[in-house]
């Protein structure tokens, strides 16, 4: 066989024999009116969260506690604060920021080396943190979504450091999942790359002992930053 | 350590079970293990409303993908490319590792990191790269587990559930290179060294091989739902990346994983949302790896996918509740199905996908208690599957008999079809069995029978048949009252 980065793909036939053997066994339930077909499916499940507010911010500080990860939670200016008070309890030398985090975020944060996001693996890896904000935040499940937008930084940012700091504003907190992939749905078409973080990385593999902290950063915090 | 693993021998059903079962070990490990699945997973499904409505959904949209397969296909293919990931099809394991093969050589590497994947297990892509001379090293801890110790995996969710900790050690300890003193069977500690062990792995490794639990065909998104964040790793660190499907797993829409993100995680890990879910789109520019390829697995799929048992089979999204409420699986572990998909849905899936003859004994591997079917989050009714399976196994055997008339089972079966048609017969061979159990009856059990009956009774006690039938003592009582017994009559 050719070993040509071109060669690889199966011949033309491999592909229109597997869309044939699809087709023919699908003969007889396949819907003239795929579109009409898919709107018919019934979702009689919950779509639009019915919590307060305040109770929704509740439940993803909840969540989050149950993972195992510390909220901070505050407002305005307090933000740097809890930001500065984070870092200098993890004596924190160097961490890394992505472009488009606000400045004022760590306008209180002093002596940190700023690593960039697009520094190579092994960069990353010496860096102490990382801090960013991240795309929408669902309080049912105690999730962060990082969608590779402003001040979330490339993926390799917020999985190769030990520790991860993330802010997430009041306003970014839905209540469901559903509402989270609603949110998400401009990001999903344009193709940007999305990373869900429920708590920090785990395993139960040896005898279903849960683990925290195994590949991914062994520390999650988060900043509840309310009125924002 | 072995790259791959050996050449797994795969004993008929039977015979693996019944060695499977003087495993104290393991009995006792699985025990462990599915319990506390179980009442967790338990918990966290019953804390959401919506539960059955999401379950629904899952069917219904999984329904619609496979019905309209190729279609989705299609689409997912344009999705995919347009993003800059190529596409790559492949009828048959042969095929798909004859893709790797070749993408895996063009980038000269000697190694490459994998994300745990059943559908590279199911077409033994580890033996296939280490015919080129590279090594496949399995990163999530479970597979690592595995692979050091040369087995295969057990469980869907848990590979390495058949291993404790103390096992554990002492393979870390010798794979590793570590003093016997420096590593204690803490999970946290074997969990550390696991890290220690891969990060460089992760750092230094320019090719990954992935499944993918869906692939979304309108927006192009694969999506790799994990715990360890060695799929981040996986999917973000290297160069290039290959994911390799099975056809069936691909979703219409983006939001379909609405549905999927709530029902995947709780019925599989039971937890709210596994800790990471990575979703890709072709090539990012700058971020993660710079060269996508998808290959398309049939393997058996495109033939399953043409009856309506098949259909039903391939809406499983491997979450693995099934295996964890089975009382057959808790007994006679993974192995035991002589597949990588083992369980209920192995018992159902693995004829269908695979030549039948092999696994012609799994559809009997069940117990009918229907445990597996009130779990399955896409509602795939196993037991109904089994039952039909069991119905095919049973005229094959009639097409194979060289005799005209049928086996001494059908002659049998078909008395016990005759009897219980008409009550009359019923109730004059219950009346004949009661006479004839007598000599049987030791202290109130039935111990052995006579005959052909005997490999039945083998395996279980049986009570004898009580004296009175709930019939004989309605009419009774209905006699005793004046034929004013309450009730209406029904006594069709």
């Amino acid at each position: 066989m050719d070993t040509g980065e071109g060669a690889a793909t199966m011949p033309e036939d491999a592909r229109s024999a597997l869309l044939a053997a699809v087709r023919s066994a699908t003969d007889a339930v396949r819907d003239a009116d795929v579109d009409g077909a898919y709107e018919e499916v019934a979702r009689d499940y919950r779509r639009h969260g019915e919590a307060s507010v305040e109770a929704r911010l509740e439940l993803l500080c909840e969540r989050l506690a149950d993972y195992g990860v510390r909220v901070t939670r505050t407002s305005g200016g307090g933000v740097a604060n809890a930001v500065a008070a984070w870092a200098a309890e993890r004596t924190v030398r160097s961490w890394v920021v992505p472009p488009g985090l606000p400045d004022a975020w760590l306008a209180r944060t002093r002596d940190v080396d700023v690593v960039p996001d697009d520094a190579d693996p092994r960069a990353l890896d010496a860096a102490d943190a990382v801090v960013t904000g991240c795309a929408v935040a669902v309080a049912e499940t105690g999730s962060i979504v990082l969608d590779a937008g402003p001040g979330q930084g490339r993926r390799a940012a917020t999985l190769v450091p030990d520790a991860h700091l993330c802010v997430v504003r009041a306003s970014q907190v839905v209540e469901l999942v559903p509402e989270a992939i609603d949110v998400l749905t401009a990001a999903a078409r344009s193709g940007r790359p999305l990373t869900w973080v429920s708590g920090p990385s785990a395993t139960s593999d040896i005898e279903l002992v849960r683990v925290a902290g195994v590949h991914g950063p062994r520390t999650l915090a988060v900043v509840l930053l309310e009125g924002a | 350590m072995s790259a791959t693993g050996p050449e797994r021998v795969e004993l008929p059903y039977l015979q693996a079970a019944s060695e499977a079962l003087q495993d104290a070990q393991q009995r006792r490990n699985l025990a462990n293990a599915t319990t506390t699945i179980r009442a967790k997973r338990a918990a966290v499904t019953a804390e959401m409303s919506d539960w059955e409505g999401l379950r629904s959904a899952g069917k219904a949209i999984k329904a619609h993908a496979l019905a309209n397969l190729g279609h989705y296909l299609e689409r997912l293919e344009a999705s995919v490319t347009a993003a800059g990931g190529r596409v790559h099809w492949a009828r048959d394991a042969v095929e798909a590792n004859a893709v790797v093969r070749a993408l895996v050589r063009a980038t000269g590497t000697r190694e490459v990191i994998k994300v745990k994947s059943m559908t590279t297990d199911e077409i033994g892509l580890n033996r296939a790269l280490a015919e080129d001379g590279v090594q496949a090293i399995e990163t999530d801890l479970a597979e690592l587990i595995v692979q050091l110790a040369g087995e295969a995996p057990s469980h869907i969710l848990v590979p390495a559930i058949h291993k404790n900790r103390a096992e554990i050690r002492s393979l870390f300890v010798r794979a590793f290179g570590l003093a016997p003193e420096a590593l204690s069977d803490d999970p946290a500690e074997l969990a550390g060294a696991a890290r220690r062990y891969l990060r460089e792995r992760f750092l230094a490794t320019g090719v990954a091989v992935s499944g993918a639990n869906f692939a979304v065909a309108e927006t192009g998104s694969v999506i790799v739902v994990e715990s360890e964040g060695n799929g981040r790793m996986c999917t973000t660190l290297p160069h290039t990346l290959i994911s390799v499907m099975g056809i069936e797993k691909v979703l219409p829409r983006w939001r379909d994983l609405e549905v999927f993100l709530q029902l995947l995680p709780r019925s599989s890990t039971a937890e709210r949302m596994n800790p990471y879910t990575s979703v890709w789109t072709g090539v990012h520019a700058g971020d993660g790896p710079q060269a996508f390829h998808l290959v398309l697995l049939d393997n058996g799929r495109s033939r399953t996918l043409a009856d309506e048992i098949g259909r039903e089979t391939l809406r499983c999204i491997r979450c693995s509740a099934c295996l964890n409420v089975c009382p057959v699986y808790e007994r006679v572990g993974g192995h035991a199905y002589g597949s990588v998909y083992p369980g209920p849905i192995g018992a159902i899936l693995n004829p269908q996908l695979r030549d039948v003859r092999r696994d012609e004994a799994l559809p009997y591997a069940s117990t009918l208690c229907g445990a597996c079917f009130e779990v399955c989050p896409v509602a795939i009714d196993i037991p109904r599957i089994l039952v039909e399976l069991r119905h095919r196994t049973v005229q094959r055997t009639r097409e194979r008999s060289p005799l005209p008339v049928g086996s001494a089972e059908d002659a049998a079966m078909n008395a016990a079809a005759r009897v219980f048609a008409d009550h009359r017969r019923f109730e004059a061979a219950q009346r004949l069995a009661r006479w004839g159990q007598a000599p049987f009856v030791r202290r109130g059990v039935i111990r052995s029978l006579p005959g052909p009956l005997a490999g039945w009774s083998a395996v279980r006690d049986l009570r004898p048949l009580p004296r009175q039938t709930f019939r004989e003592w309605w009419r009774s009582r209905e006699a005793a009252a004046g034929g004013h017994g309450g009730g209406s009559g029904d006594d069709a």
